[in-house]
């Protein structure tokens, strides 16, 4: 690994693991009430697009956030219909939204802009950009603190909202009201249940959570790490975070660590052909299925275990 | 995976399939409103253009044969109670299988044997190596499941991923031969499988263009091989024995774990069966991600074939029309793209899947007096 390239690894570790934190954060929320959320990939694809058309149309990144939130609020509500009104099967309707996500998209992306999916490009006006702080060309000039000023600061406002998200999920689930009630239904609705409280109410609220998150994150793609939308352009993020979601064992913190670790493996696979260690070649493959080979160690219990909450997957019916 | 109901059984394995196909049509044509083409007329092409030409027919049956393989992974894996999301990776590395016999013991056969007699050697092994490694790639999560616990959803999602960037590997580092620009091995024609138009060239007959291979009948073979292992063994007995209730299988002697490993290896071996196909036949060499999304497609059908292998074979057939239609459908109205067959199969997925139980109070209501 050359050495001088590692700042700009660093920086884009931290570009990669932004969309990666929030759709973890999303199948966080969802997965902790007991709602298993395999759409995350196809919820963060339909909020790409969202963002990118309205941005385009608008003019503003923010209007293609808005939007993004929204479209990926009724995909969520979709799969809430049918996962806790209807007790339908989870994974089976995580799997439909996926493919509508991907249908749909390209379907209307081709009818509207011609461009084989793709959608107009952003100008600077329309998308995410870095913030523009007070004394930040002095800052990343500085000798010494400058560049690791870079790594950490040079980032849009949607990846420090996506940071911040990490403790404030963390804090919630595990001091407020909401967020302890919510872990108890996903660990036993009886018992919500028998205290009077509403499972259905929580798992809507906790759905909806994953798509506002899963549209910043989709926003986050197409206007603020690229500038447009292009066909199947989260490229198995979403499934790559609920990987990650396994590997921190449903936690909020090491959700963190693991989006960073995945994003960074991603950062090096973007920018090395040919990884050396100890003068051997490490094919960039490696990189890019690394993160899948060391949850599967995790899952089957070699090193540790991860162990799911005890309702997820399994839809709540009062008679049983 | 399918819940026991007590309506007719007419209604339960013609009306809902139909009452949800109807639904998901309509809403695919108010996705062809939304963006302003008339949906009569693109449903009318995508459903009836492809029934009016011969050609039209062959390429329906081309994608049926791929579908029949995936849909027949996936509901062997459910009648187990497994959901096998892996289809897609299990066919996809399969294509090693299917692949490596025919590139290096091919031209080894055919140097000591008549052609006639290597080709259909080579092919065999080929077809036998091919249901090996997409059984070895499902026994995997089998495996964890069984023995260590781990949710086999989650591990074939992961070892989709895992296949993708094996078969990346593979393809670009160890088939394609040095200097070749392209991302594929070199054409595999020690076992090679004539479509219909060369086998048509062979009498005289002038056929139209098109991928369809005599493999549609180990295809259907493979459909009745599955119902008569399910229906007619004692493994399959046992296979819907922990499908219907594990604790019930304990008590009667059959071992879960077994069970699931061999479950998971006939479904990523049967998912294996479409390398051996789209590989060696239409393609006729090993290239990059030449299934498509066909596992995919599987888990539709399996839902819509109620995951019987007649229903699979007449879900493949749908779906194999709705592909070729999508193709001929984006043609003729530039401004739909095919993808919007994507969607059909995601409605579809979602009504037949998910929303299962969504018709079930309202036919009940309708059909108790009658039964």
């Amino acid at each position: 690994m050359e050495f001088a390239l590692l700042p700009e690894i660093l920086s884009s570790t931290v570009r990669m693991s932004v969309p990666l934190i929030l759709a973890c954060i999303a199948g966080l929320w969802s997965e902790r009430s007991g709602v298993v959320d395999i759409g995350l990939e196809g919820k963060m694809l339909v909020g790409a697009f969202s963002a990118a058309a309205a941005a385009s149309y608008f003019h503003s990144p923010w209007i293609g956030l808005l939007l993004a939130i929204l479209v990926c609020i009724m995909f969520s509500l979709v799969h809430g219909y049918a996962s806790i009104t209807q007790r339908g099967n989870q994974v089976v309707s995580g799997v439909a939204i996926n493919m509508l996500a991907a249908g749909l998209t390209v379907v209307i992306g081709n009818s509207w802009y011609k461009q084989g999916g793709r959608t107009p490009q952003l100008d600077d006006a329309s998308r995410f950009l870095p913030i523009n702080f007070p004394g930040r060309d002095a800052l990343f000039e500085m000798d010494g603190v400058g560049p690791i000023a870079k790594i950490f600061l040079d980032h849009s406002v949607l990846a420090f909202i996506a940071f911040a998200l990490v403790p404030l999920s963390a804090w919630a689930l595990a001091k407020t009201r909401f967020g302890l009630r919510l872990r108890a239904v996903g660990e036993n609705p009886q018992a919500v249940d028998t205290a009077g409280i509403s499972v259905a109410r929580l798992r809507y609220q906790a759905v909806i959570i994953a798509g506002v998150l899963c549209g910043i994150a989709g926003a986050y793609l197409s206007t603020a790490l690229q500038t447009s939308f292009v066909r199947d352009m989260s490229a198995g993020r979403g499934f790559l975070a609920l990987t990650a979601l396994i590997f921190a064992n449903w936690r909020a913190w090491p959700a963190l660590g693991a989006c960073l670790l995945f994003g960074f493996l991603q950062a090096v696979a973007n920018f090395m052909q040919g990884f050396h260690l100890f003068g051997v070649e490490i094919p960039v493959q490696v990189f890019n299925a690394l993160p899948y080979i060391m949850t599967i160690v995790l899952l089957a219990g070699f090193i540790g275990k991860s162990v799911p909450p005890k309702a997820s997957g399994t839809p709540y019916s009062k008679d049983r | 995976m399918s819940t026991r109901s007590d309506l007719p059984a007419w209604v339960d394995i013609g009306l809902i399939p139909a009452l949800n196909l109807v639904i998901a049509f309509i809403m695919a044509g108010l996705v062809v409103l939304i963006i302003g083409e008339n949906p009569i007329k693109a449903l009318a092409i995508l459903l009836g253009e492809p029934l009016f030409s011969l050609q039209g027919w062959c390429n329906i049956l081309y994608y049926a044969t791929n579908f029949i393989f995936t849909g027949l992974c996936v509901s062997v894996a459910f009648h187990a109670g497994l959901f096998n999301i892996g289809g897609e990776g299990q066919a996809y590395v399969a294509g090693l299988g299917a692949a490596t016999p025919g590139l290096i013991l091919g031209g080894a056969l055919a140097s000591i044997l008549p052609n006639a007699l290597s080709q259909p050697i080579t092919l065999l092994i080929c077809l036998i190596g091919s249901f090996i490694v997409g059984g070895l790639w499902g026994l995997f999560p089998g495996y964890l499941q069984a023995k260590r616990g781990s949710h086999i959803v989650i591990t074939t999602i992961m070892l989709n991923f895992i296949a993708a960037s094996l078969m990346q590997y593979m393809i670009n580092r160890v088939y394609r031969p040095t200097g070749n620009q392209a991302v594929e091995s070199r054409a595999i024609n020690d076992a090679y499988i004539w479509n219909l138009r060369e086998i048509g060239n062979l009498f005289g007959a002038k056929l139209p263009s098109t991928p369809l291979t005599p493999v549609i009948f180990i295809a259907l073979l493979a459909a009745f091989a599955v119902w008569y292992l399910l229906w007619r063994t004692k493994l399959g007995y046992e296979i819907r024995t922990v499908g219907a209730n594990q604790e019930a299988a304990i008590y009667a002697g059959i071992s879960p774990p077994r069970i699931i490993m061999i479950t998971m290896m006939i479904s990523g071996g049967v998912a294996g069966l479409l390398a051996f196909h789209e590989v060696l036949g239409p393609q006729h060499k090993l290239l990059l991600e030449y299934v498509q999304g066909a596992g995919f497609v599987g888990i539709a059908v399996a839902l819509m074939g109620r995951s019987h292998p007649v229903g699979i074979v007449l879900a493949a057939l749908l779906f194999g029309l709705l592909s070729e239609g999508g193709t001929q459908l984006s043609f003729e109205i530039q401004s739909i793209s095919k993808d919007l067959v994507v969607v059909i199969q995601g409605l579809v997925v979602l009504f037949m899947g998910a929303l299962e139980q969504a018709f079930h109070p309202l036919l009940q209501k309708f059909f108790r007096q009658e039964s």
